[in-house]
């Protein structure tokens, strides 16, 4: 026990951590060249043990602490020190409370790490939305008539087969890509067979893609799946993103405007029709979509605004004004959300992302729309305290050792 | 007599250099046309109202890479060639290309493009980098076809020759827009193509109109009409600067919008700016003095009533370009920095002259209060004896290092001010603001300490911040409008600036820790107490470097928190943050449990100066992240160098003290 305690409370555990942590955190930046911000947070520091490292473009055979492992030993590093070798002493004093800080901070990120929600609210002006859509997860849902059977993405992996109480029929994976591509199979160039011979697969193609690792961009999931009931296969169809997300839509139509306004806008209209399947004359529609989560309010976006300094395209000012209905409390209001300066509201913080409007917009012809990140985060505070205890307790030790200093001098 | 000189000789060497920057100070007169006048004129370019002469100067930099036009290169300096000023340069190009073009400004370093361009050699009439306009023109096809290739690779992936490429792109395009932000670069006679214009609106509008109602029309009017349409729409795409100033619903508006403008139906009509550029142009063409200056004159009372604020403005940063503060400074500093070494030499010097006897009992080095105190001297009475060479060194350092820092706190100041922003807002003004903090610490220690190491850090940091700001200032405008997210004084002043500190302490303790392993291993000067008396510095500067950088750190993470809903990202620069945090808290935790000593801190103290560089400039050569600016690849070659360097200094560090030249002088030295 003794040596237990001795090993935990030891400096020379502290130095060892630090060592490892500035190697880990220096690693794991440079690997964000090769494997993406979020590659490398989830390989790093998201992490208990890393094992191989790229840098530079080379693979690297190593072993290190992760992220979490380091921060669990600092903490408990620390939490013991303060447990067994605590005196109060004015000397002492600014250690304590920096060392205190810490811990508030490493607790924080560890809890904001499990705790923390991540969420997106895309809208045009004028829509009303009392949901956010999810960054990252995905889900399949079949909708019979707003009944809504809402299955998430990563539950599906290919081979599977999924029985869920509320549909009549069973779902079996065929393929699911975590990225993929989307192509308009024109009529007179068909030259692979149609992934399936239902719905979407019919006009489009989809091809499995690599990850994306570029921090703005993101992976558009498909899926492939057959819908079986007892009697026998109901079929077999491609579900995917690029037919669900409204910017991707956007993003198609464009790419295929060089073949006319017409032309798009018909590749379009196939793009977004709903795909379903009758079963003992019940209509399911299905998608795949990004994950929702309702909230117990909504939010209209009223205005989105995107001002640049004159003569330039250097942005400077993102601003949404969005009204808030609580059905519930009654309230009905008017804000305004802009960079650094987000709404509070509900348990959540939304705050503004993206946005396609100002003068771009408006000569394209475009509905000005904006995205709202849309973060809960019950840690929020934490830094706030834990950099205030730090901040204090180093200037409180700092003057300390000033004023000994200067009164050391001899007099001249 | 040598007693005054040594009393007088710091005041008067300050005086001699305060002189010598004030003097900088007063604008060349004009002698015929008014260039100094026309540079304080406001316009709008980069999202901001600046004076042509900024506009002037800025292009400069990025084109030539000089703030002034050698328009005779191949001349030695003792061939006196002509240099004129960037005024000068701006108003020629703007207005009388004939002349502006034949101008060898722009610079070409890669050997690879000045054969694709064919240009000359070093030798008669070109120095072999200096090229004009016209030179390239010929080859510009074969410029062109390869620009097209190279834009298509990403900028992280470009070889040097295909970086030269890029960067000449850039500059002609500059160029050409410059060229064209008063009158279409073809011109001919601007003033009588514009009345021609203007006199042939109502033709133009009603020939439009009727062959579109296919009607039938004036061929030749409509003809011309069409001709002239075009070339102003060449003008407004190329998006030159924004000369005019607002007229009724406009806010500041492009010559070329304003042309086009005209003849729409709720148009402003040619105004009175309009025709005051075109008259000036004229002059310049004509070479009419008085023309030019008269145009001048009228276009600047037109400004008077609605444009006070900015005239103010553009006055006042001409004054703040002609004073160029940091060059200034930076001139001091190495002054100031070499006489505070020759400080550490010159005491015995003095020691060995017999006319100061009192001297020779002084110890090796000036550093008065240690060495008292290690007794190793005997207590001298300074008031009574002339002071040292070595003391006077030091103290006409103190002094000339107070000048550059106040100097250096003008232009920081007036900046801030011209800006209305904390004191940083970029790469650009972060490195003048390393430079100040260092050089700040600097001065306090030497106020506690009297040993010149203080000044010698303080200068050092400060001449090299100011040569890396000067590098960064050719990327551009260094007072450039802030982005949507960091448009926001509060944690530009708190989170920039906390986080700045944190960089000039780290680099300050890493450069006493310099000082300690070359007056060690290289001299003798490094006896104990001097040993210790860094050995504390660089501990309480260490200290004071986690705080701010802590602090610093985690407010950035706060900011983040408030503008993106995210703590804390891994983003690189953040990265590069924490590892200065994590990398200071091991050096105390290592100090605290004894694991190091004296010489460990100091070896610990140079690595931190690494960890800083990569922090400051590394990460944003990773070209990825929120933080990254993109980089030049000589800033890249400067790091690794850099880096080299201070790996060295870590390897002397480490050599066994039998080889340190002030140990083998006190063996009990170190």
């Amino acid at each position: 026990m003794n040596l237990f305690v001795r090993f935990f409370t030891s400096l020379k555990l502290t130095v060892v951590l630090l060592a490892f942590a500035i190697v880990l955190v220096f690693i794991g930046t440079i690997a964000q060249a090769d494997e993406g911000l979020y590659g490398a947070q989830a390989h790093y520091f998201k992490q208990w043990i890393v094992l191989g490292a790229h840098m530079f473009g080379h693979k690297i055979p190593l072993i290190l602490p992760g992220g979490y492992l380091l921060g669990v030993l600092l903490l408990v590093n620390l939490v013991a020190s303060h447990v067994f070798r605590f005196e109060f002493s004015r000397k002492k004093l600014g250690i304590q409370l920096a060392h205190a800080g810490v811990i508030v901070l490493l607790v924080g990120q560890l809890s904001t790490d499990l705790l923390s929600r991540e969420l997106q609210m895309h809208f045009t002006e004028g829509q009303t939305l009392n949901y956010s859509d999810s960054a990252t997860d995905y889900e399949l849902i079949f909708n019979a008539g707003g009944e809504v059977t809402a299955i998430p993405e990563k539950l599906l992996h290919a081979g599977d087969e999924l029985k869920i109480s509320s549909l009549p029929f069973t779902i079996r994976v065929q393929q699911r890509w975590h990225n993929s591509d989307m192509n308009y199979r024109a009529p007179m160039m068909q030259n692979a067979p149609a992934l399936t011979t239902n719905g979407l697969a019919v006009n489009f193609d989809f091809r499995k893609l690599d990850d994306v690792k570029a921090m703005d961009s993101r992976n558009i999931p498909t899926v492939v799946f057959e819908l079986r009931t007892p009697a026998g296969s109901l079929g077999t169809w491609v579900a995917s993103d690029w037919a669900s997300d409204a910017a991707l839509i956007e993003a198609v139509r464009n790419g295929y405007a060089q073949m006319g306004a017409g032309m798009a806008q018909k590749i379009v209209s196939q793009l977004v029709v709903p795909q379903s399947v009758v079963v003992d004359g019940k209509k399911f529609t299905f998608a795949l979509r990004a994950a929702r989560v309702y909230h117990p309010f909504s939010l209209t976006l009223l205005k989105a605004t995107h001002t640049t300094y004159p003569g330039t395209d250097i942005p400077k000012d993102f601003r949404s004004r969005v009204r808030i209905d609580n059905a519930k409390s009654g309230e009905k209001r008017e804000v305004e959300i802009s960079m650094n300066h987000p709404l509070r509201y509900g348990g959540y913080t939304y705050y503004q992302y993206q946005m396609d409007a100002g003068q771009m917009a408006e000569q394209a012809g475009r509905t000005p729309t904006s995205v709202l990140s849309v973060v809960r985060n019950p840690g929020w505070l934490t830094p706030y305290v834990g950099c205030g205890m730090v901040g204090a307790g180093l200037l409180i030790q700092f003057l300390y050792h000033l004023a000994g200093f200067v009164t050391k001098r001899p007099k001249k | 007599m040598k007693t005054i000189l040594q009393k007088w000789l710091p005041a008067g060497l300050m005086l001699v250099m305060a002189l010598w920057f004030l003097g900088n100070l007063a604008a060349p007169k004009d002698k015929d046309f008014a260039f100094t006048e026309f540079g304080q004129l406001p316009l709008t370019a980069n999202g901001r109202v600046v004076p042509l002469d900024s506009l002037a100067r800025n292009s400069l930099l990025a084109i030539r890479e000089k703030q002034t036009v050698n328009t005779e290169p191949w001349k030695g300096w003792n061939e006196h060639p002509k240099i004129i000023p960037a005024t000068e340069w701006l108003a020629n190009v703007m207005m009388n290309p004939a002349v502006a073009d034949n101008w060898p400004v722009f610079r070409v370093d890669n050997p690879d493009l000045v054969s694709l361009l064919k240009l000359p050699d070093k030798g008669d009439k070109s120095d072999g980098k200096h090229y004009s306009w016209n030179q390239i023109q010929p080859a510009i096809d074969t410029f062109e076809k390869e620009n097209e290739r190279v834009q298509k690779v990403e900028a992280a992936n470009r070889t040097a020759y295909e970086n030269a490429i890029a960067k000449m792109h850039e500059r002609l395009t500059l160029y050409a827009q410059l060229k064209n932000s008063v009158q279409p670069a073809d011109a001919q006679d601007w003033p009588a193509e514009l009345s021609w214009f203007e006199q042939h609106i109502p033709d133009g509008i009603a020939a439009a109109q009727a062959q579109q109602a296919g009607k039938p029309y004036d061929k030749t009017n409509f003809t011309a009409f069409v001709a002239a349409i075009e070339r102003f729409q060449f003008m407004a795409n190329l998006e030159p600067p924004l000369l005019l100033p607002p007229n009724g619903a406009r806010e500041w508006r492009r010559m070329g919008d304003a042309l086009l403008d005209a003849p729409r139906p709720n148009g402003v009509p040619i105004d009175a700016a309009i025709h005051d550029w075109a008259k000036m142009a004229g002059a310049l063409a004509g070479n009419q003095p008085d023309q030019f200056n008269a145009a001048l004159r009228d276009l600047r009372s037109l400004l008077v009533p609605t444009q006070s604020a900015a005239l103010d403005k553009a006055r006042a940063e001409v004054f703040f370009n002609q004073m160029q503060p940091f060059y200034g400074a930076m001139v001091i500093y190495i002054l100031a920095g070499l006489l505070a070494i020759f400080s550490w030499f010159g005491a015995g010097e003095v020691a060995a002259t017999p006319s100061s006897p009192k001297l020779a009992a002084m110890p090796g080095h000036p550093d008065d209060d240690q060495t008292r105190r290690s007794g190793t001297a005997t207590p001298s009475d300074e008031g009574v004896a002339a002071p040292s060479l070595s003391e006077t060194l030091r103290r006409s350092s103190v002094w000339l290092v107070w000048l550059a820092f106040v100097i250096h706190t003008t232009g920081l100041v007036y900046r801030m001010v011209l800006e209305g922003r904390p004191p940083v807002t970029n790469l650009y003004s972060s490195a003048i603001f390393i430079g100040w903090g260092a050089v700040l610490l600097g001065l306090i220690l030497e106020k506690f300490h009297r040993n010149g190491i203080g000044l010698v850090v303080a200068s050092v940091i400060g001449f090299i911040t100011l040569i890396i700001a000067h590098h960064l200032a050719l990327e551009g405008d260094t007072m450039e409008m802030m982005r949507a997210v960091l448009d926001t004084n509060f944690w530009l002043a708190t989170h920039v600036v906390s986080v700045t500190i944190g960089y000039a302490s780290t680099y300050v303790a890493g450069f006493l820790a310099l000082i300690y392993i070359l007056r060690g291993v290289f001299t003798k000067t490094l006896d104990a107490a001097t040993g210790k008396s860094l050995a504390r510095m660089i501990y309480g500067i260490v200290c004071f470097a986690t705080l701010f950088s802590f602090v610093g750190t985690v407010l950035g993470g706060i900011w983040a928190d408030q503008s993106w809903g995210r703590f804390w990202g891994w983003d690189p620069k953040e990265n590069g943050a924490l590892i200065i945090v994590l990398w200071n808290a091991l050096i105390l935790h290592l100090r605290w449990g004894g694991l190091i000593r004296e010489r460990g801190l100091v070896n610990c103290a140079i690595f931190g100066n690494i960890v800083t560089a990569w922090s400051w400039f590394g990460v944003n050569m990773l070209g990825i992240g929120l933080h990254s600016y993109g980089f030049t690849e000589a800033a890249f070659q400067w790091l690794v160098l850099f880096v080299v360097s201070q790996l060295a200094f870590i390897g002397l560090g480490l050599l066994p003290l039998k080889w340190w030249k002030s140990h083998r002088a006190t063996p009990a030295a170190i």
